[in-house]
């Protein structure tokens, strides 16, 4: 349908060169689920906006620790600020995880291939997300209702393993009150208190309305999610052109020079994380690598 | 009959049946809603009807000693609920319980399945229907065991 390549990636102002962290002060923590967390951060010297685009990603430098990637989770059109949503499950997150407000953080990007959300004006989009999939989703989510005039329907289908698992509760009730876009919550399991749905994430996807034929599906979640997930869009008839996915992998350098994330003939850093299906389908469904 | 066949043609599940037995299925079919926390049906009960859903959201469950009511899944609307009585004993295996006002089109299956006996177009028809649901259902029963967020 449309390119995402990574062509016009903006820089954010003040960041020299692109293996040089800069530094930026936490302003916020907030809890999002027991091991999930979010931080707001802001450049620590200068006011220069940060500029990126949804699905692009950072590499987090907890100084003497190590570094990570971490997709940003704010509103782009939020320039002063940067946002991101990590879960403590390595050696450098829980490390960032330890930082109160005020301590500082290495930060390089933003780096990779975006949503083609602009790109996918005049569609219906239906977002498929599971897990922590929605934080590298939530600045497409906020660039389409900022333009919401510019979109056919809009499903957001939302998945997490228990009601406890699920991001940003406040904002998926807020949106939940609005009329111009409809938004699926389930979970794999719940107790009887728990009113909304029950069931694997892709049982929402025939339920979703959308045409299939003018639709962009934007999918983020675990591996196995996400493979099934395209499976249930591909049977509702969605193009394989039209289905985007965000990969992962060991992402180190962010600009594919190390390696370390290469999937066939791509390195994820560089040429993703988010890509077409059709793109990468042929590599998504190999095992070995 | 004349307000049920516009209703019946409009679920999904029935979607694209012809008017013939469209007109036959009427014949079975009734309006019923239940109330939130109502049960639809309970394990171990005779089914006699099944039911498509028009609106609302309905819970499936297991009842525990330990742990009380477990949901396995949720049916909602457009979607079908309950095909116990397609094969004898033709009981329910578990609960069915509404969480929220549902309404839906109730089904006779015994009425159903002499239509279908005496017009075995008809019976295809439904058997290919079902054989979608039960597909779709083992799919995501797969899917949900093998829990992806943890993998």
């Amino acid at each position: 349908m449309v390119s995402n390549a990574p062509a016009h990636r903006p820089q954010a102002a003040g960041l020299p060169t692109p293996m040089l962290p800069q530094p930026f002060q936490i302003q916020r923590v907030s809890q999002e689920t027991p091991d999930t967390f979010t931080l707001v951060l802001q450049p620590a010297s200068g006011t220069a906006p940060f500029c990126f685009l949804p699905g692009q990603f950072n590499m987090l430098y907890a100084f003497g620790v190590g570094e990570v990637p971490i997709s940003i989770s704010g509103d782009p059109a939020h320039t002063q600020i940067l946002v991101h949503t990590i879960r403590a499950v390595g050696t450098v997150t829980k490390a960032i995880q330890k930082l109160k407000p005020g301590r500082v953080l290495g930060v390089r990007g933003p780096f990779g291939s975006h949503w083609p959300v602009a790109e996918a004006a005049g569609h219906d989009i239906v977002i498929v997300v599971g897990g922590l999939g929605l934080a590298p989703l939530r600045p497409a989510i906020y660039q389409i209702l900022a333009h919401r005039a510019e979109y056919g329907n809009f499903e957001l289908i939302v998945g997490a393993r228990t009601p406890a698992d699920l991001l940003y509760h406040k904002e998926l009730e807020r949106w939940r009150g609005r009329f111009d876009f409809r938004v699926h919550v389930t979970v794999d399991s719940a107790s009887p208190a728990w009113r909304n749905n029950v069931g694997v994430v892709t049982t929402l996807i025939p339920r979703a309305r959308f045409d299939p034929w003018q639709t962009a599906a934007l999918v983020c979640g675990p591996g196995v999610m996400m493979r099934f997930t395209v499976q249930e869009l591909l049977q509702r008839g969605v193009k394989p052109e039209n289905i985007y996915i965000s990969m992962e992998r060991n992402m180190q350098c962010g600009i594919g020079l190390c390696g370390h994330c290469q999937l066939g003939p791509y390195f994820i850093c560089k040429d993703g994380p988010v890509f077409a299906f059709d793109q990468i389908e042929k590599w998504f469904a190999l095992r070995e690598i | 009959m004349e307000t049920l066949l516009p209703i019946l043609a409009a679920h999904p599940f029935l979607a694209g049946l012809e008017s013939k037995h469209l007109q036959k299925l009427a014949e079975c079919a009734s309006l019923v809603s239940f109330n939130p926390g109502q049960m639809v049906y309970t394990e171990g009960q005779t089914a006699t009807h099944f039911y498509l859903i028009r609106y609302g959201r309905v819970a499936l469950e297991i009842h525990t000693a330990r742990r009380g009511a477990i949901t396995l899944a949720t049916v909602g609307e457009g979607e079908f609920l309950g095909w116990s009585w397609i094969v004898s004993p033709h009981r329910w295996h578990i609960d069915a319980r509404a969480l929220e006002l549902t309404r839906a089109i109730a089904l006779d299956f015994s009425c159903v399945l002499r239509y279908c006996e005496a017009d075995h177009d008809l019976g295809y028809e439904f058997m290919k229907r079902f054989a979608v649901v039960l597909a779709q259902s083992l799919r995501f029963l797969k899917l949900q065991l093998v829990d992806v967020y943890g993998v």
